[in-house]
């Protein structure tokens, strides 16, 4: 009786293994398919992938896509522009951050709790969009590459995160160097700075992403302003006139107006591969990411 | 002399005010008032017929009136309406991260394991745009899997990205492929968390693997869920607009357009500052009030708060 028991529950448990592991497996590949889908589009010969796209490897071999994109107007720039959005604004952003979580956690503060609370508001109250753009608007930040850096400066969020690292820290090495006559500027660059690399890491790592992805304050605050487009909203108004296309083509049933429409398409080829450009450098951080991100939302949801 | 002061402070454990301090905190603090306050007092354009270039006090007042309108306006009835068909399904999807974290936690091969983790995180670190470039090359019209399906079917090819009515379904389907394995991994650390005697006295008892997993996982991870869900409550109103706003198109627009973007279009748009401003004044009331309030309901069940 026993023994039965126990062979039907291993029996069983073979059954939900087998299934577990098409499940999570079969999970994992619906993440993953996307993007291998246009990848291999991307090095598939055009004109073979044009008529039978490819389902698991590129259909011929071809790099003639990565040569259109290197040709193309304004690629580079707003490459550029993503990069140093990116570098400047998480570089700017850390170090505001990390400078105020530690003047935060200095009791001798005049009105610490109050501009601390000034601050943590910050997280539930905001004037919303329309609001926002008009106060950026009469900042004359319009057009401004400091658009891209200066609201997302200050982070309410990562400000606690650094905060309650730093207050772990052993309290007897800041006062050692405070006798020995060190002012608050030192103690945070030559003390605070390397011993919180864990935390500023992990917080670098969002930030930049962040600012990577971005796209929406382009498309509000410096729309169609060609020297500040970034990769992702390059990217954005491909896919907006191809959308807009795709629209009109189904509203269209002539056969005249078809072959005008197909004649002045953007090229798929172009617009999948800016796709993989876009997402390489997250494919790139994402292995060191990932030692950093799970210790930072353990810590954003034990602290606040 | 200041040495003295300095040990005696130390002593004291009541440090002296500093208002160096205070110099090196307040251009940080401007800055928050600049670009988190300041709009908040620009809520005061609600109540004029603001034209931009023209000093406010120089527009006509309008009292309360672009509120009445709002009561009126059929569009804010409909956006609300979308928005709370979308949060409604997100709540109703939140046990996925969790069960997901419980399937994921029976691979005993690690390196599967890592593999799933892996590549199941990763869209929640791609943009949007990103994203609706691969649901364009997929589901498009002329997209892999759209043509697939109709091959199958032996019907005409129609896309998904303009089809009204798989709006709420399609769009809640990629916000949990772009976010089911991020989720999970609050609860993959709280199983991790789990005293392993736990396992081992249900084992005694005669619990299998599958008792195991309703008795002792499924409990242990209860707490943690039930905060999210009030915190997810909490934030109804905020679905946010990247997604919607990229899926959005002629066909599309009457069902995936939600409140967050019904004000960018209004504002933004057409330029009717005014009415967009008071429009997400009372979305940012109602919504302040509803976090508030999970967040203190949260804070009973769990001790402290969450964000």
């Amino acid at each position: 009786m026993n023994k039965k028991n126990k062979i039907q529950t291993s029996a069983s448990r073979k059954v939900f293994q087998v299934f577990n592991y098409l499940l999570m497996l079969g999970i994992a590949f619906i993440c993953i398919y996307p993007f291998w889908y246009i990848i291999i589009y991307t090095f598939s010969e055009a004109r073979l992938a044009d008529v039978n796209p490819p389902v698991f490897l590129p259909r011929g071999f071809s790099l003639s896509n990565y040569k259109d994109i290197f040709e193309l107007n304004g690629f580079f720039h707003s490459l550029f522009i993503s990069v140093l959005r990116t570098v400047v604004g998480t570089f700017a952003s850390v170090l505001s951050c990390s400078f105020l979580g530690y003047l935060f956690t200095k009791e001798e503060m005049p009105a610490r709790k109050l501009m601390y609370r000034f601050l943590i508001l910050t997280m539930y109250v905001s004037g919303g969009m329309i609001a926002t753009y008009i106060v950026v608007k009469s900042y004359g930040l319009l057009n401004n590459f400091w658009v891209y850096i200066l609201p997302m400066l200050i982070s309410a969020y990562n400000i606690v995160l650094i905060k309650t690292f730093v207050e772990q820290l052993p309290a007897s090495l800041e006062e050692s160097a405070k006798l020995d006559g060190a002012g608050y500027l030192t103690i945070f660059t030559k003390i605070i700075l390397p011993l919180s690399k864990p935390i500023i890491a992990t917080v670098a790592v969002f930030v930049a992403v962040n600012h990577w992805n971005s796209w929406f304050d382009n498309h509000i605050y410096a729309r169609g302003n060609e020297s500040l487009t970034t990769l992702q909203y390059l990217l954005y108004n491909y896919l907006n006139e191809a959308q807009r296309l795709a629209d009109q083509i189904k509203n269209t049933t002539n056969a005249a107006g078809m072959s005008q429409i197909s004649t002045s398409i953007s090229p798929k080829g172009v617009r999948m591969t800016i796709t993989v450009l876009a997402s390489l450098p997250i494919f790139m951080v994402y292995p060191f990411m990932q030692k950093y991100f799970v210790k930072g939302i353990m810590v954003g949801a034990v602290k606040g | 002399m200041t040495a003295n002061r300095k040990t005696a402070a130390l002593a004291l454990h009541k440090p002296k005010k500093r208002y160096s301090l205070l110099f090196m905190v307040l251009p940080f603090m401007l800055i928050i008032f600049l670009f988190n306050y300041v709009p908040i007092f620009g809520w005061i354009y609600s109540v004029f017929d603001y034209i931009p270039g023209v000093p406010i006090l120089e527009c006509d007042y309008m009292g309360m009136d672009y509120f009445k309108m709002m009561l009126k306006d059929a569009n804010v009835l409909r956006s609300l309406k979308n928005t709370a068909i979308f949060a409604v399904i997100s709540i109703a999807l939140t046990p996925l991260p969790m069960f997901f974290a419980i399937f994921l936690n029976e691979i005993k091969c690690g390196p599967v394991r890592k593999f799933v983790q892996t590549f199941t995180t990763l869209p929640n670190f791609i943009s949007w745009v990103i994203i609706f470039s691969l649901a364009f090359s997929l589901f498009s019209t002329d997209g892999l899997l759209t043509n697939a399906f109709a091959r199958l079917t032996g019907t005409n090819p129609s896309s998904v990205l303009s089809s009204k009515e798989s709006v709420y379904w399609f769009q809640s389907f990629l916000g949990q492929w772009k976010m089911l394995g991020w989720n999970s991994i609050i609860y993959l650390a709280a199983i991790a968390g789990i005293d392993q005697q736990q396992y081992e006295a249900a084992k005694v008892d005669g619990a299998g693997h599958f008792r195991c997993a309703v008795h002792v996982t499924l409990p242990a991870m209860m707490e943690t869920y039930v905060v999210l869900f009030i915190l997810n409550i909490g934030n109804f109103l905020n679905t946010g607009y990247e997604q919607y706003m990229l899926f959005k198109n002629a066909v599309t627009a009457p069902t995936i357009e939600v409140l967050d973007l019904y004000v960018y279009r209004i504002g933004l748009e057409n330029m009717d500052y005014s009415y967009g401003v008071a429009i997400s004044i009372v979305k940012s009331i109602v919504s302040i009030a509803l976090v508030v309030l999970a967040n203190l309901v949260a804070k009973k069940i769990r001790g402290n708060t969450v964000i």
